[in-house]
């Protein structure tokens, strides 16, 4: 193989597995911390890909503001979405057991589609390149990259970045950490478990809002594009643990690679690789790779 | 000297970095009550899982009639003769007394492929059930459906369930759990009645029980091994009584 | 519960009324009773599963669409199939991926298990959508209902709709009878041991991961059966049949059935196709019913949380103590 295909295919799947890890923390965080399976969680992601079609005339019209402004919009919408349905909706389902949790919310996944369908439409949509990302960076003589995938990879590592830092070394990161390893000595130490969990559900959709809503430039905008990155979600959650967010990192750039390069060896089996990797795992360490704890 | 049953040797299990068993051997022979005792975190819930097949050990064999079991699953261990009680009851809660012990009992009838005869008719598990509710006392309690038992009755028909595959060795995790006097002494009884036949390993706190009814006693602290020998020397021991029988015992 | 006396009589009854219904029904909605009968069937073998053995599966579209796709690849274009292989072939295609999927899944539990099943019906999914094999999105047709022939002799030809519905109802109702002695044999009694208790199982010496793998591929085996149906009901099998959503849907009618009862799974199968039906009537929703998966997504999350037994459970809860010291089945016998 050509380096400078190569190098591109690696590009990809970076950019590829990064997104992917950006929806599947916010599933893990959730799940781990609150202890709640959201199926709906793809549909944060296709929110925020439509999000982002419908502010970025908006935005442009009104403010003059460009692509940066739309994304932080998207956001801030979305933090507040997820506010909102943590207290309307998820608060409900915290004694529930897992499988009424996936049913209610695949009646979640039903409804969003339908409002969406009704607020914005059922259409195939693209999102235009902001103009400062239109170009390419040139790798090696003949090749080109274009500047919009890094710019995608560059947002997801900061995002990673920030997650780790909130993390490891904010108070509301300590107590994320407490909550999820043990909810009532965190209660006990007179952390607001029902505001953290807010906090953390709202961040939750955020992060998979803003997935959507960086890649749709690039993948455009569909109804299907939610349940897509659901289920592949799920396989990078078993394959990584469910709750480890390392586990998660890990497991999506596997499936970053495995995906990306399975496209370039196997057109034909293509999309299965993923599922081949999955099954390969579950042979060897049904918890996953770094189980949670 | 009667030949062990059940022979645990040097027997290793780690988890992480903690060392929750660390090189304990043991023996259980027929015709005696053998008991480990500790503290709390001694290890001694986890031997028992690593005896029954739940965990595999680091190192270490397990020998069952001079076989090494080492490897086995623990269906596998339970076919070979090994039966097991659990400290949070593992009863049938929706089913009858005599229905709890017949599917227990039905593991050493399986024939699962046999579709159209009803589970009910088998002879052969119904019998089996019908002898370890006797045994277990429980004859009386048949058709009661398990969940409404009292906590002594659910403890009983816990044994009665591991007894209903005619086990030679029974591994008993406190049965003894939040029982009054009464239904202490009936149980002490029943494993009086049942040591004549099997090797039983007892895991208790209730040291006036442990003292009663063992054969010999191993001490467990921290995983490891401190003192092993019959209940008198045990009771003498130095070491035991400040570990963990307390001062005033001495 | 015993097949006796109090419970023949009305069970023939209604089996006789079912039997009798299309002679009162348009045709239009005796295609709908068959299709709800195909779904019942559908849903009775994803209840061997989740009521049989505790196992919820996400993925169980995966072996409906299978057999479907069987049927119509493998039935000759220039006239009817023979069912008396192709019945069978389709339910060996839904078990052999029933097999190889459930060997895996099987290693795991709880949530994992219902995230790896869904994982393995979408790479069906896949390879039914994006590739050639079956004709891709656009799926393909059954042009001729498949007959039962022995020899060059016509045993039973299905083109008649109301000997397809009877068809139909023979299948579903000997599914149930399967199941039902199923539960009732030995088998049937390990598998409520190891939903109510594994570890307890194991200790007593059953191997319960055969046991559950055996109910997994009994499990796709039926689902092939109600896939085979439907391929024969309106000649047309496209991806969707495999799709989460259909796996969903399924499992719904299961729990919103009951998981108590083998019968929960059929009733749960009536009451959701009908409120499909209900959303999307333009009789009564006018315009609006095309966008009838608001209401029915709406209907779904408070019917879930209202009915935490199921439909079948409901005279248990309106009770003001459940079971009242009698045994009730850990798992459903009937």
């Amino acid at each position: 193989m050509d380096p400078a295909i190569f190098l591109i295919q690696c590009l990809n799947a970076v950019q590829y597995g990064l997104l992917l890890f950006l929806v599947a923390s916010g599933l893990t965080l959730i799940f781990g911390i609150m202890g709640i399976i959201n199926l709906a969680h793809g549909s944060f992601y296709m929110v925020g890909a439509y999000m982002a079609f419908a502010l970025q005339p908006l935005i442009a019209q009104h403010l003059g503001a460009g692509f940066i402004a739309t994304l932080l919009a998207c956001v801030a919408l979305a933090t507040l979405m997820g506010y909102f349905l943590e207290w309307a909706f998820y608060s409900f389902l915290y004694h529930r057991d897992h499988l009424q949790q996936v049913l209610m919310t695949y009646g979640l996944i039903l409804v969003f589609e339908e409002l969406r369908t009704l607020i914005i439409d059922n259409d195939v949509h693209g999102v235009p390149l902001p103009d400062w990302l239109q170009g390419s960076i040139p790798l090696g003589d003949v090749m080109t990259y274009p500047s919009y995938r890094l710019f995608i990879s560059a947002v997801c590592i900061l995002v990673a970045g920030l997650m780790y830092w909130v993390l490891a070394r904010t108070r509301l990161g300590m107590m994320i950490r407490a909550g999820s390893s043990n909810r009532e000595m965190a209660d006990s130490l007179g952390i607001d478990i029902n505001r953290l969990f807010r906090i953390v559900f709202a961040i939750g959709v955020a992060l998979a809002a803003l997935a959507g809503a960086v890649a749709a430039p690039v993948s455009s905008v569909y109804p299907g594009m939610g349940n897509a990155v659901l289920i592949i979600c799920f396989v990078v959650v078993v394959i990584g643990g469910i709750g480890s967010i390392r586990g998660a990192f890990v497991a999506a750039m596997l499936v970053g690679f495995v995906d990306t390069f399975g496209q370039v060896f196997f057109p034909a089996a293509a999309g299965v690789m993923v599922y081949l990797l999955m099954a390969a795992v579950l042979l060897f360490r049904p918890e996953g790779l770094f189980r949670q704890g | 000297m009667t030949q062990a049953l059940l022979s645990a040797r040097n027997i290793t299990r780690r988890f992480g970095g903690l060392t929750a068993i660390d090189d304990v051997s043991l023996e259980l022979k027929r015709g005696a009550v053998h008991a480990v005792i500790g503290t709390n975190g001694a290890g001694k819930s986890t031997l028992v899982s690593v005896l029954a097949g739940e965990l595999a050990p680091d190192a270490g064999s397990i020998l069952l009639r001079d076989q090494d079991v080492t490897a086995w699953s623990q269906p596998r261990r339970a076919q070979a003769g090994m039966g097991r009680s659990y400290q949070r009851t593992t009863i049938f809660p929706s089913l009858t007394v005599h229905e709890n012990c017949r599917i227990a009992a039905q593991a050493r009838h399986q024939h699962f492929w046999r579709w159209h005869s009803a589970a009910r008719h088998c002879r052969a598990s119904n019998d089996a059930a019908d002898r370890a509710l006797a045994q277990a006392g429980l004859d009386k309690e048949r058709e009661r459906v398990a969940g409404l038992l009292s906590h002594g009755g659910k403890r009983q028909l816990e044994i009665a369930m591991s007894l209903a595959t005619c086990p030679d060795v029974l591994l008993l995790d406190e049965p003894l759990a939040g029982m009054g006097a009464e239904e202490t002494g009936r149980m002490l009884a029943l494993m009086s009645f049942l040591k004549a036949d099997h090797a039983i390993l007892l895991i208790e706190h209730d040291m006036d029980a442990v003292f009663r009814i063992s054969d010999e006693i191993t001490v467990m602290v921290n995983g490891a091994v401190i003192a092993h020998g019959d209940p008198q020397s045990i009771r003498n021991d130095t070491q035991v009584q400040t570990a963990y029988l307390g001062e005033e015992a001495a | 519960m015993h097949i006796n006396l109090r419970t023949l009589l009305p069970l023939t009854a209604l089996i006789g009324a079912a039997a009798l219904l299309p002679l009162t029904l348009s045709d239009y909605y005796t295609g709908l009773t068959i299709k709800i009968m195909i779904y019942a069937l559908f849903a009775l073998s994803l209840q061997l599963l989740v009521g049989g053995v505790g196992l919820a599966s996400l993925g169980h579209a995966a072996f409906f669409g299978i057999a479907a796709y069987f049927v119509a690849l493998f039935a000759p274009e220039s006239g009817a199939g023979n069912m008396f292989w192709l019945l069978p072939g389709a339910m060996l295609g839904a078990m052999i991926y029933a097999g190889l999927t459930g060997a895996l899944a099987l290693r795991t539990r709880g949530i994992y298990f219902i995230m790896v099943t869904l994982a393995f019906a979408q790479m069906a999914y896949y390879v039914f959508h994006d590739t050639s094999v079956g004709g891709g999105t656009d799926g393909i047709y059954l042009y001729f209902r498949p007959e039962l022939r022995l020899g060059g002799l016509v045993l039973l030809n299905i083109d008649n709709p109301y000997v397809f519905y009877l068809f139909t109802l023979a299948c579903l109702l000997l599914t149930w009878a399967f199941l039902a002695m199923l539960m009732r044999s030995r088998y049937g009694a390990a598998l409520t041991g190891i939903c109510v208790n594994e570890q307890r199982m194991r200790a007593a010496g059953f191997s319960t991961y055969g046991y559950k793998l055996v109910a997994y591929i009994v499990a796709g085996g039926l689902a092939g059966v109600a896939g085979f149906l439907y391929a024969a009901k309106d000649g047309f099998v496209n991806p969707e049949l495999l799709a989460w959503e259909q796996s969903g849907l399924v499992l719904l009618m299961v729990i919103l059935g009951g998981t108590g009862r083998l019968w929960g799974a059929i009733l749960g199968a009536v009451a959701l196709t009908l409120l499909q039906e209900l959303f999307q009537s333009q009789a009564l929703l006018g315009d609006f019913a095309t966008h009838w998966h608001l209401p029915f997504g709406l209907a779904i999350i408070a019917l879930v949380a209202l009915l935490p037994r199921g439909l079948a459970g409901l005279p248990e809860l309106r009770r003001s103590r459940p079971n009242k010291g009698k045994a009730t089945p850990a798992a459903p016998v009937l």
